[in-house]
């Protein structure tokens, strides 16, 4: 039976996502040049809270769209083909700062898959990253500008996001094996 | 979603969850094709052979373009520049291509069962572009796919497939494919090329047009392969024309909201009159962009396949 504790509660969860928005507001101050793009699937949802709470700050409508890696990956031949999500990003994202948003930060494999997948869509001013959580155990040299919550794990360790699902709390759990 | 196969060899083997797979799968790399930058690097590095040992010229150039949009690494070839010309066997051919590190062979052949045959001889991934009167399993991919985006479901729609069901593969992958996803299939044609047989493989068979077009959702026409039959089938082309050929009379009897596919290359003035072919009822060049789209869902999700190959007699 794996032993499974809460990290963030919904409470907790939506103050770590109103922080995060101010640190986005406060390091691009000019935030008309600003777009959230979520990657798939869990940083989807994220980026649509942070954009209404951004859109409060700035008074002004931001930007959203989502991406998926699975065709950037670099592991493609040793696992299953991923399930692959769709990709929207009904924006021009050259000249623009483009805030990367994910559920979990963990090898940082993504990460580099979705700056190679965005190459594909323009060349954008600065690239940033905002993550809820970041775990740890990085195998590439990325680093996120904005976490929600710092965790150190052991790499047997799970966690489990859910937020803005039909019917259940968010919350933010740790698996232990 | 779930695919786990190393090869793509035919639709019979495939279960409907796996055939959604493909579909669904294909949808994000139609928008692959949509966007400014054609190209993703999900199969950079890798090399793959189009082994096309009867001639093709739309199958192959969309296996080539998908190949390309996927980032592989290409080598060509065709029957009239192969050694299979100077007596070497297809096994010889196909290990002397994989001493070169090949990863995957696209091969179109003459002989029912050949892709099949690599699968067991080779370490690479196959992927079967039509064999013989066998099998076409892309086009199966394709057709359902087109049908899905533009229906909306596929389940409980009535398709009518009409024309030369007998030496035809791409009717075979697509009985296979529709009945599985729950289409009800109609195949109508002279008696000497849709024979009663087919009624095994779960449709109905018909020598009645009128019959046949009725209420169909989707018509999908198939050329007269006169390169496969060995006698003539039917006394003439003209009489051909006047009995099943679709023309404006007969589309005049259809559902209004019936649509027309054919995998081509299309006969104007055989099977389909040649108004109705450049038609708003007509799908025929939707099929070839979405013919991309599947093509490099199959090489991505073959890609990653390592398991079990069930085969399926031949």
């Amino acid at each position: 039976m794996p032993d499974s504790s809460i990290i963030l509660n919904a409470t907790a969860l939506a103050r770590a996502l109103t922080r995060v928005a101010h640190e986005i507001a406060e390091r691009n101050e000019a935030g008309d040049e600003v777009v959230l793009v979520g990657i798939q699937r869990g940083g989807v949802s994220l980026a649509g809270r942070l954009s209404v709470i951004l859109a409060d700050i700035w008074n002004h409508p931001v930007p959203t769209g989502s991406l998926d890696v699975g065709m950037h990956r670099d592991d493609l031949d040793r696992r299953a083909a991923p399930d692959i999500h769709p990709t929207v990003i009904p924006f021009d994202v050259s000249g623009r700062t483009v805030v990367l948003v994910d559920d979990v930060l963990f090898s940082g494999r993504t990460i580099r898959a979705a700056m190679d997948a965005l190459n594909d869509f323009g060349r954008p001013k600065r690239i940033q990253l905002a993550v809820l959580i970041d775990r740890g155990h990085r195998e590439l040299p990325i680093k996120a500008d904005f976490v929600g919550k710092n965790v150190p794990t052991s790499l047997t360790e799970k966690i489990h996001v859910r937020i803005s699902e039909p019917g259940v709390e968010d919350e933010v759990t740790l698996e232990r094996k | 979603m779930s695919w786990n196969r190393k090869h793509l060899l035919d639709i019979e083997s495939l279960t409907a969850d796996e055939i959604l797979t493909v579909l669904d799968t294909a949808r994000a790399f139609k928008a692959v094709g949509e966007r400014a930058i054609k190209k993703v690097p999900a199969l950079r590095g890798k090399t793959v052979v189009n082994l096309f040992i009867e001639p093709s010229t739309r199958t192959r150039t969309s296996f080539e373009l998908s190949e390309q949009r996927l980032s592989a690494d290409i080598i060509n070839f065709t029957a009239e520049a192969s050694s299979l010309k100077k007596g070497e066997t297809l096994k010889d051919t196909a290990r002397n291509l994989e001493a070169l590190n090949i990863d995957f062979i696209v091969i179109r052949h003459s002989a029912a069962g050949a892709a099949h045959f690599l699968s067991r001889v080779l370490n690479a991934h196959v992927i079967n572009a039509g064999d013989g009167a066998h099998e076409h399993p892309t086009q199966a991919f394709l057709d359902t796919f087109t049908i899905r985006e533009r229906k909306g479901r596929i389940e409980g729609l009535n398709v009518t497939i009409l024309g030369d069901v007998l030496f035809s593969r791409v009717a075979r992958s697509d009985i296979w494919a529709l009945t599985k996803l729950g289409a009800r299939v109609t195949l109508c044609g002279p008696s000497t090329l849709v024979p009663r047989a087919f009624e095994q493989m779960g449709c109905r068979v018909t020598h009645n047009v009128e019959e046949a077009i009725r209420d169909a959702d989707i018509i999908n026409l198939l050329r007269i392969q006169h390169e496969r039959q060995r006698k003539t089938m039917f006394p003439s082309i003209n009489e051909y024309v006047q009995l099943f050929g679709l023309n404006k009379a007969r589309l005049a009897m259809t559902k209004p909201d019936a649509l027309i596919m054919h995998p081509g290359p299309v006969n104007r003035g055989v099977e389909i009159d040649s108004d109705i072919a450049d038609s708003g009822r007509s799908l025929i060049l939707e099929q070839v962009t979405n013919g991309l789209a599947v093509r490099m869902a199959a090489l991505f999700l073959v890609n990653g396949g390592k398991g079990p190959q069930e085969i399926s007699s031949v």
